[in-house]
């Protein structure tokens, strides 16, 4: 376990000098292994490098400091970069902290790359309610189901695709307002002309044995 | 990053007009466009109508009449206009456009011939195959490349996919000239058309080793075509494949729709995919 912060600077200047695509995968590894708060703004640029290796290697590293990584996500979006846009979001949605519940809504809606609305969508229906008080869990909650309605109407297939894993999750993380939840489902599938989505529906809307 | 062009399938690295830049159209707007006088107007509005599969009559005609278009002309004497017509034409699904594409396949510019065999495909009329055969009844030598242009001498690769998803069985033995091309994703191509035409696993397993090709393009290639003919034993290696989230889920959807059509939505195999699915959101 490396800890003490000329140790992390040494990681870090690996990570920035390594010369091949396998130098710099091995160097994102150490510095994600060493799980130090100095070491997250370099991970999180690392989502950013344009190498799916790379970025995923960082995922796993900054899901793994959980809550510690939560404000620093949040602060260094990218909004010019959507790739690393896109890889945040999912790791933001995987440490299922509620105080990722703001940006999450609104890539879920709002942004313009399908891949950041996906991987937001899904995150709003995977936050876990416990961090939160009994009202502010009911508030954040109906502004999640509300979100996962909006996009579950989407031109887009894959969009209500991830909204309808969202809302199984929600459905499940939130019991009070799981009724409502399989109600709206139930009627989407009705008018799903997607015989894939609908089938995710159908999946959602099973019994929970066969839902896994 | 490639995902943009993804994200509707081929349609959107067409698009004419950009990401963010394009105007909004309503229908009624984009058929006054398409019959207006702007060539411009004219290319993007023909665009549209086939992204947002516009299937009203009215429009099919404007783009049936597009196909003839001779105001819309390139330096190089292409016709942008008849290709955007007729790649929209293949989305809307209506046969009526079968005669105008068949004869684009005779169209002296290649990327018109190549979005007429890719829309015939789509529209499954098996009218087209003979025609479609005769383009590459000459084998290897239509299938080099054209000196100083980036194309080969037919579009072979649309021409095998689009006779792959007709069912074409009498294509079996010119198909099979080209699974050895020298390029891999004409051969990409021959494979899938193989794998339509026999159903042997020997031809899936072979997209499915293209998956672990060294050039990431090669690897989109493959999981296209895994998801185009629905192999459902390629899903954990689609997966698992080094490529984005975005083409390993599209790829995955066509193996969903496959299983849902042949299994039912409420399988085993149905269920599984949709797990690797849910894991790439």
């Amino acid at each position: 376990m490396v800890s003490s912060s000329s140790s992390i600077s040494t990681l870090i200047t690996a990570v920035d000098q390594a010369d091949s695509p396998e130098r710099l995968i091995a160097a994102v590894q150490a510095l994600a292994a060493a799980q130090s708060p100095e070491g997250l703004p370099k991970l999180i640029e690392a989502l950013g490098y344009n190498n799916p290796g790379v970025a995923v290697t960082a995922v796993q590293g900054l899901v793994q400091m959980g809550d510690a990584a939560v404000m620093p996500l949040l602060t260094l979006l990218d909004d010019y970069n959507y790739g690393a846009r896109a890889y945040a979001i999912r790791a933001l949605a995987a440490i299922a902290d509620p105080r990722a519940l703001d940006i999450l809504v609104s890539a879920a809606e709002t942004d313009f790359a399908p891949s950041v609305r996906r991987a937001a969508t899904k995150g709003v229906g995977m936050l876990q309610w416990t961090h939160l008080s009994e009202s502010e869990s009911q508030s954040a909650q109906q502004r999640a189901v509300q979100t996962l309605q909006t996009v579950l109407k989407d031109d887009d297939w894959s969009l209500r695709y991830a909204a309808v894993v969202g809302l199984q999750a929600l459905a499940t993380s939130a019991p009070a307002i799981a009724p409502h939840i399989y109600a709206h489902l139930g009627h989407a599938a009705e008018q799903e002309a997607d015989i894939g989505v609908a089938a995710r529906i159908t999946w959602a809307l099973s019994p929970p044995e066969s839902a896994s | 990053m490639q995902e943009p062009s993804l994200e509707s399938n081929t349609a959107q690295s067409l698009d004419p007009s950009g990401q963010a830049g394009a105007p909004p159209l309503t229908v009624e707007g984009a058929i006054a466009q398409l019959t207006g006088d702007d060539p411009s107007l004219r290319y993007y509005a023909a665009w549209w109508l086939g992204k947002f599969r516009v299937s009203e009559p009215g429009v099919v005609t404007a783009l049936i009449a597009a196909l003839e278009d001779d105001s819309d002309r390139t330096e190089l004497g292409g016709y942008p206009l008849r290709r955007n017509a007729a790649r929209a034409l293949g989305k809307l699904g209506d046969e009526r456009a079968v005669p105008g594409l068949l004869r684009c396949l005779d169209c002296s510019d290649f990327y018109v011939r190549e979005s007429a065999a890719q829309s015939l495909g789509m529209l499954g009329d098996r009218r087209a195959i003979p025609p479609l055969l005769a383009l590459i009844q000459d084998g290897m030598a239509v299938a080099q490349r054209v000196p100083g242009r980036p194309h080969l001498v037919q579009p072979v690769e649309s021409i095998l996919e689009a006779l792959g998803a007709l069912g074409a069985t009498e294509a079996l033995p010119l198909v099979q000239l080209f699974l050895e091309h020298p390029l891999q994703r004409l051969q990409y191509s021959a494979v899938r058309a193989m794998y339509q035409l026999t159903g042997k696993a020997d031809y899936g397993d072979r997209l499915v080793q293209a998956l672990h090709s060294s050039d990431i393009n090669l690897r989109r290639v493959a999981l296209s075509d895994l998801g185009a003919v629905g192999y459902l034993p390629a899903a954990g290696a689609i997966a698992s494949a080094a490529a984005e989230n975005s083409f390993k889920l599209f790829s995955l959807k066509g193996l969903l729709d496959a299983a849902v059509a042949t299994e039912g939505a409420s399988s085993e195999a149905a269920q599984q995919v949709m797990a690797l699915m849910d894991q790439l959101l």
